[in-house]
């Protein structure tokens, strides 16, 4: 009786954009407070964990992706007004830009050519098609960008989307600790290459780390969003791809 | 707080019909920052009031990745079937890319003074 009685509530609710809206902010909620309380582990990156639980909820409840999305868009929409919002901290740090615009160019240059040739070097030693290179190239710019430009140079624009999600997790959990045994500690510098490396997600873990760190790491992002696409054509013709 | 987010919401519109009007290869809220830090500088736009949604939607910006983190089980056969080159090129490039721009974003540029450096 109940059993049924709670499947109809289900029904119901499994139609509203409110559950699956509410259960991705539970989620990550119930991650932040875990990466709290294990004194931000890397590994329990709130992103990781809260995609993962979700993940295993859809699976389970056999829900699929769109229906999911239908209450999941109300927090994706806010990147974008997010993204704007960088201009804040920027505005404070724009003396300190200034005052280092020529290190700064310099290491968006080398950074994004780094990305870009690292990402299809690798791979093409492991004997991946070029539709894959393609697809990997981009993975450091912010989603709408790669997936414009892996649809433009022959990639898959799909799988583009979820390797550059996975670059950002990736940044995001490792990139502290791996600037830091880079001996790289000025805290304008580490939110840089933040930014540039993993976009988005690398400046959600910067602002975390301080004010600095997100302000230079979501100009980072901005500029490399803009280097990868007028770089990336030229990388490709100079590899021969 | 309402009429801060009037004013993000605003400078996103503009930077997405800029962006599409004249083709321009970074995504609309992309031109919205660089338009709204313009404006800043300009004293056009006043900080303070943008603040407080500023620092709200900034300090939980890794809440709004969470749906498209998701997203990735769309593409997991794609993944699955060449996992080996993709996982060795995500981390190989990852963190090269962090350590060259890393040292050399940290270089100091001329006539800027010495700061205190993380511990």
């Amino acid at each position: 009786m109940i059993v049924t009685r709670l499947a109809e509530v289900w029904v119901y609710l499994a139609q509203t954009p409110l559950l699956w809206l509410a259960l991705t902010v539970v989620a990550y909620a119930a991650a932040d407070a875990l990466h709290a309380r294990l004194r931000r582990h890397p590994l329990a990156h709130p992103v990781l964990v809260a995609a993962a639980v979700l993940i295993a909820v859809l699976a389970v409840s056999g829900t699929p992706y769109p229906e999911y999305f239908e209450g999941a868009q109300f927090v994706h929409f806010l990147l974008g007004p997010a993204t704007v919002a960088l201009a804040i901290p920027l505005h404070r740090e724009l003396g300190r830009v200034r005052a280092r615009a020529r290190p700064l160019a310099a290491a968006l240059l080398a950074g994004s050519t780094t990305a870009v040739v690292t990402a299809i070097g690798t791979a093409w030693l492991l004997g991946a098609p070029r539709a894959t290179l393609v697809s990997l190239a981009p993975k450091s710019t912010t989603t709408p960008v790669a997936m414009g430009i892996a649809e433009k140079l022959g990639g898959l624009p799909s799988l583009t989307a979820a390797l550059v999600i996975l670059t950002g997790i990736l940044g995001g959990v490792a990139g502290p600790a791996l600037l830091r045994l880079a001996g790289v500690r000025d805290p304008a510098a580490r939110g840089f290459a933040l930014g540039v490396a993993s976009h988005g997600i690398g400046t959600a873990r910067a602002f975390q780390l301080g004010e600095r760190e997100g302000a230079f790491s979501g100009l980072a992002m901005g500029l490399n969003a803009l280097a990868t696409t007028l770089l990336l054509p030229a990388i490709l013709r100079f590899l021969g791809l | 707080m309402i009429r801060g987010f009037a004013v993000l919401l605003s400078f996103q519109l503009a930077g997405e019909a800029l962006s599409r009007a004249l083709h321009l290869p970074v995504p609309g809220p992309v031109i919205g920052m660089a338009l709204l830090l313009l404006a800043l500088q300009l004293g056009a736009a006043r900080g303070e009031g943008l603040r407080a949604v500023a620092t709200g939607l900034l300090s939980h910006l890794s809440l709004l990745f969470v749906p498209a983190g998701v997203g990735v089980i769309l593409h997991a056969h794609l993944l699955a079937s060449q996992w080996l080159p993709l996982a060795v090129s995500l981390v190989a490039s990852t963190a090269a890319t962090l350590a060259v721009t890393g040292w050399l974003a940290q270089r100091r540029g001329p006539g800027e003074e010495r700061e205190e450096t993380a511990p």
